[in-house]
């Protein structure tokens, strides 16, 4: 089957698995607008153009070309050490805190570079949030966790309506709404994530970056937090970083495949809706990796 | 079996160790008990100085070292802990960083008596601030800056990274970050250490010596004016008379600076359970 046979079957094969297709629509014309095929480039979220990101002199990812689009999940996977979670924070610049880290390309968020000494990192990140792998929420409240960002952000509605709604929305509220007073650490791992979901977005960012959430959570809670991407992925543009490819399959609407050379520099192999990629990718890479043979 | 030998001889020897430590803490206790209880009465509590033995009150020494601990906490406080927030958030990992760092951990090591000269030299000749009470505090707070800055350091490298990457990730400054997340979590080691430190300040007698405490005080001491005295030296006073009856009230007034370096140490307990009931990590 040749590339231009496959690039126009990917529509048909993506509507097939995802029958409930939100605004998103998927050009026919073939890979010619490249990786990612939108009509309306306003549906872009955030582009990365060329970026690669270094710490001191070892270079951990390499000239990534990549298109988030606007509320899709998109699926990150590849072998350990290939520089996903490194990819994942060069968009809301959480690489900055890291002594010696250094992003070269652009990244567009809604068209804007936002890479550049002159834009303030702290305005991205209100605007990006983010999931750690390790749930992490603050030794306080659950109610102070959640209440955290819009108070440090100046928020000046009812926050305990935004509480409320933030909990509900991470699909927490109805095992936590007796208790908001109680530490955010007495809730068990999968709530703890669920929490700092909630905690993400109350600053209502645009763009959820989530490195790995479920690694620390066990198989129900993990799929509690699948359902609750594919809710949120409603309002949200989703980026996630897995390890686990049936959580690729399973939650994603698009997948980026990554592996690194030689030189231990990560790059992109190959990007496509997700029931592409792990049914008939092309290349060979992307093939033994999602087979298993390899990673 | 020789290597559960070794086991059991070494626990046993852990067992010793720890039951000298003890033992030699008990026989002073028991003797200070024995001698000084006796004397230990509201009279002596509220009493001035005297020639009489009989007569003698520590109402002075007690208020020196409440205004000593007060004025070292007020200052050591935000000097301590911003310097140590400094260091530990704002500096990158330089080779100056480090040079600075190892050296506030000499500075922890300088014998008292040094900072008592220093103290002299810089608060009671240059600054002119005479040999008064204030001149005495500030000396101590020098003496006990070090420790309050590593503690505060050391509490907050402990505060995981997760904790500054989650305030981060929703939009925090850097100082909304420490203030918001860092700040409390570390909070409890924080305020350990200065409770701490401030107990090593009150029980600490050979600068004050230098900076003018003097031991024969008999009225409420006034921070910046005359004469003061503080409860160990009242104590060093008391012991190198050659009188029993003033050696027996000097044990009565070891009781007293016990209870209150016990006050302290009881205070930085509570605090710390009480901050921490939320931490668990």
């Amino acid at each position: 089957m040749s590339a231009q046979a496959i690039a126009e079957r990917a529509p048909s094969a993506d509507s097939k698995a995802a029958p409930t297709r939100r605004t998103i629509q998927i050009s026919t014309a073939g890979v010619a607008r490249g990786p990612l095929d939108l009509a309306d480039p306003g549906d872009v979220a955030v582009e990365m153009q060329d970026v690669s990101c270094c710490y001191g002199t070892f270079r951990a990812v390499r000239d990534i070309n990549l298109t988030f689009a606007r509320r899709e999940v998109t699926a990150l996977i590849g072998p350990s050490g290939c520089g996903k979670s490194t990819l994942l924070r060069s968009i809301n610049r959480m690489n900055d805190l890291i002594p010696g880290a250094r992003t070269e390309g652009r990244v567009l968020f809604d068209g804007q570079d936002v890479t550049g000494r002159e834009v303030d990192a702290v305005d991205v990140r209100r605007r990006i949030g983010m999931v750690f792998q390790k749930p992490n929420p603050f030794p306080k409240s659950i109610y102070e966790n959640v209440a955290f960002g819009p108070r440090i952000n100046g928020y000046r509605g009812n926050m305990d309506e935004l509480v409320e709604e933030c909990l509900h929305r991470a699909a927490l509220w109805n095992e936590v709404k007796d208790k908001l007073k109680q530490s955010g650490l007495s809730l068990s791992g999968g709530q703890q994530q669920r929490l700092c979901i909630a905690r993400t977005i109350a600053t209502s960012p645009e763009v959820i970056l989530m490195d790995e959430p479920c690694s620390a959570l066990d198989p129900r809670a993990t799929l509690q937090i699948e359902e609750l991407m594919r809710e949120l992925s409603e309002q949200y543009t989703i980026v996630i970083v897995t390890h686990n490819m049936q959580q690729a399959a399973r939650a994603s609407d698009r997948t980026v495949f990554m592996t690194m050379g030689d030189d231990r520099s990560g790059y992109v192999v190959e990007v496509g809706p997700t029931n592409e990629i792990f049914t008939m990718p092309k290349q060979r890479l992307t093939e033994d990796y999602v087979s298993g043979r390899f990673g | 079996m020789r290597r559960r030998l070794a086991g059991t001889v070494f626990y046993a020897a852990c067992i010793a160790a720890i039951s000298l430590t003890l033992l030699a803490l008990l026989l002073l206790l028991l003797d200070v008990l024995s001698r000084g209880l006796g004397h230990l009465d509201p009279d002596f509590l509220s009493g001035v100085p005297s020639r009489r033995p009989a007569r003698a009150g520590i109402m002075p020494a007690i208020l020196g070292s409440l205004y000593l601990g007060l004025i070292v906490a007020v200052v050591t406080f935000p000097i301590g802990v911003a310097a140590g927030i400094f260091l530990e958030e704002y500096t990158k990992d330089s080779f100056l960083n480090r040079l600075l760092r190892t050296n506030i951990s000499n500075l922890a090591g300088v014998p008292s008596i040094i900072y008592g000269i220093f103290g002299l030299a810089l608060f009671v000749r240059a600054l002119n601030l005479g040999e008064t009470l204030l001149a005495g505090a500030l000396t101590l707070s020098l003496l006990i800056l070090p420790v309050v800055i590593i503690a505060t350091m050391e509490a907050l490298r402990a505060v995981p990274a997760s904790q500054r990457e989650a305030a981060h990730a929703l939009g925090a400054t850097r100082w909304q970050a420490i203030k918001g997340a860092v700040l409390p979590a570390a909070a409890p080691g924080i305020l350990t250490g200065i409770v701490l430190s401030m107990a090593r300040a009150i029980g600490e007698t050979a600068p004050l010596i230098l900076i003018g405490a003097v031991t024969f005080v008999t009225y409420a001491p006034n921070p910046v004016e005359g004469g003061y005295t503080v409860l160990p030296i009242q104590i060093f006073q008391w012991a190198s008379r050659p009188q029993a009856e003033f050696q027996e009230i000097a044990a009565s007034a070891i009781l007293v600076l016990l209870a209150l370096m016990f006050a302290l140490n009881a205070l930085a307990l509570f605090l710390r359970v009480r901050l921490s009931r939320h931490l668990q990590w």
